[in-house]
């Protein structure tokens, strides 16, 4: 498993593609935080950095795609797919390996906006003034939604072996889980009687709550069921072989 | 046995890829799987190295069944598929690395020097994959097929595309490992499997044609052959009337292949023949037929 981990870490660390995706997601959500918007954390006059987490969601989906598409999608194209699973290595191994060098890089990115929390706590009135514990729940519950996405890019990576198609699909899988749900539950059909469960099956509904920094283990669990699911279907589709 | 296949079926969707093939493989000879193309020489080594499983059958490598205990199992084969895939962006000791990271050798550093002169890449061992030409890229293939001394190796068309000088590398390199190992080679070029395999076996439409040593199929196919071209017309059945117990094969109107059945030379027999229909004789010329011939009729009989 660290064989195959190691391999997908230097393979995204020494292409161009790597580098660009992460300094985009850097880009993009600074200019978020601090720049446009009406409500950047110069207008809003309050010592938080809740704008991150709000506009997250939305550059994970051009991000995460674009790191989560490399992992099947090309070595079954270049055929390396052969390779590694005649290769002593379980199922298990090489899809754990691939997931853990995905979230290593997504925590290698998001790992940066610790200045943000750094500079609004220097900046606060008085120094320090802002809700760290919050900011840390908000950490714990943005690496939990990049969990699921990286999970929805190993499932669509495997499913196709090409990277673009990989990449459309998983965007619209995590545009799918996060927001669909939510819309669906405010039909009318449906509001008032079910709309909660509705509600509760998208990722935003949990996402919203483990973002304001209060982790609640119900949230937990749906984040690490998700990731298992569908780490499982990669799993099972790998183990079949039908490409 | 180190191999054993029986009664192996694969079928693809519709497609029946393999049909109902037996065969063995034996510890310390080369064995080599000759078919035309789309005959199922790849799905067999596919099978046989764990990466897709057989429809019915079974394939038993090194005694074990290649369905259970499969990771013991694929420590211990070395295998070069198809196209010969490769992480093209890493160097040549990265990429072999990684390889021995898999297995878990530990003293990778001399493991990967050994291979590398095995090999013959060692004025190549500093460049990247993608800079190396087609056949040096073969025996990258062909070094993380061996870093870890498998007992058996499964090679897919291991010296196809390959220039000659090459070709006959690569050969002596296979040639040499036999000693130790089970060695399954494939190709559907005859004269390359002829040249280093002890047993061949025939596939054609996914089915066994042949399977047998290579100098019993030698000695089973191969019988001479005499090349005639007479000047003016020759009718077949008057060659075939002249000459007892003879095979006669029309080319043209004036070409005739002839094949005797008994050892004698007749050759004198075909200038009289000329002499006596006041024909002349133009062209007269004994050959064998080769391995090639074994081939072709194996499977076209198969084929009608």
């Amino acid at each position: 498993m660290i064989s195959v981990y190691y391999k997908e870490l230097k393979n995204f660390l020494s292409s161009l593609t790597g580098y660009i995706a992460i300094i985009i997601f850097l880009v993009v959500c600074s200019l978020f935080v601090w720049v446009i918007t009406e409500n950047n954390l110069f207008n809003y006059n309050y010592a938080s950095i809740a704008q991150l987490f709000d506009i997250a969601p939305l550059v994970f989906i051009i991000l995460i795609p674009g790191i989560t598409m490399n992992a099947f999608a090309e070595e079954k194209q270049n055929g390396t797919i052969e390779f590694l699973t005649t290769k002593p290595l379980s199922d298990f191994q090489i899809i754990s390996g691939k997931y853990l060098a995905a979230m290593t890089i997504v925590f290698l990115a998001i790992l940066p906006t610790l200045i943000y929390y750094y500079s609004v706590y220097q900046l606060g009135s008085p120094k320090g003034n802002i809700d760290t514990g919050a900011v840390i729940g908000s950490y714990v519950g943005l690496f939990l939604l990049a969990g699921i996405f990286a999970a929805i890019g190993m499932f669509m990576s495997i499913l196709t072996s090409n990277q673009i198609a990989a990449f459309i699909l998983t965007a619209f899988a995590c545009f799918f889980f996060y927001w669909i749900f939510d819309f669906i539950s405010e039909l009318p059909a449906f509001y008032g009687k079910v709309d909660d469960i509705i509600k509760g099956i998208g990722i935003d509904y949990h996402y919203t709550n483990i973002s304001r920094g209060r982790i609640d283990t119900r949230d937990v669990v749906y984040f690490l069921s998700m990731i298992l699911f569908f780490l499982w279907l990669t799993y099972v589709t790998l183990d079949k072989r039908k490409w | 046995m180190s191999i054993v296949v029986n009664n192996l079926t694969k079928r693809y969707n519709d497609q029946l890829a393999l049909d109902d093939i037996s065969f063995e493989a034996q510890h310390g000879q080369i064995t080599g799987l000759v078919g035309p193309n789309g005959a199922g020489k790849s799905t067999t080594m596919k099978i046989l190295t764990c990466f897709i499983p057989a429809t019915s059958g079974e394939a038993r490598v090194c005694g074990k069944d290649v369905n259970d205990d499969s990771i013991d199992l694929r420590q211990q084969i070395g295998y070069l598929p198809e196209h010969n895939p490769l992480y093209k962006s890493m160097y040549v000791r990265e990429y072999l690395n990684f390889v021995c990271k898999i297995h878990q050798i530990k003293d990778a550093k001399s493991a990967i020097s050994r291979v590398i002169e095995k090999v013959g890449l060692t004025e190549e061992r500093h460049k990247k994959i993608n800079q190396l030409s087609k056949g040096y890229k073969q025996r990258v293939g062909i070094a993380q097929a061996l870093i870890h001394d498998p007992k058996v190796l499964i090679l897919d068309e291991p010296i196809s595309g390959l220039d000659p000088n090459q070709l006959e590398e690569i050969r002596m390199l296979i040639s040499g490992l036999k000693e130790d190992k089970t060695i399954i080679f494939s190709s559907h070029i005859l004269q390359e499997v002829e040249s280093i395999c002890d047993k061949i076996v025939i596939l054609n439409k996914g089915k066994i044609a042949a399977d047998d040593m290579l100098a019993n199929l030698k000695s089973k196919g191969i019988q001479e052959l005499i090349e005639v071209e007479f000047l003016m017309p020759v009718e077949k059945s008057t060659l075939l009337s002249s000459f007892q117990e003879i095979g006669v094969e029309s080319i043209s109107k004036t070409q005739f292949i002839l094949t005797p059945k008994t050892e004698s030379d007749i050759r004198g027999d075909i200038f009289d023949f000329a002499v006596k229909h006041n024909n002349k004789l133009i062209g007269l010329q004994k050959r064998k037929s080769s391995l090639e011939n074994v081939f072709k009729n194996v499977t076209k009989s198969q084929d009608n």
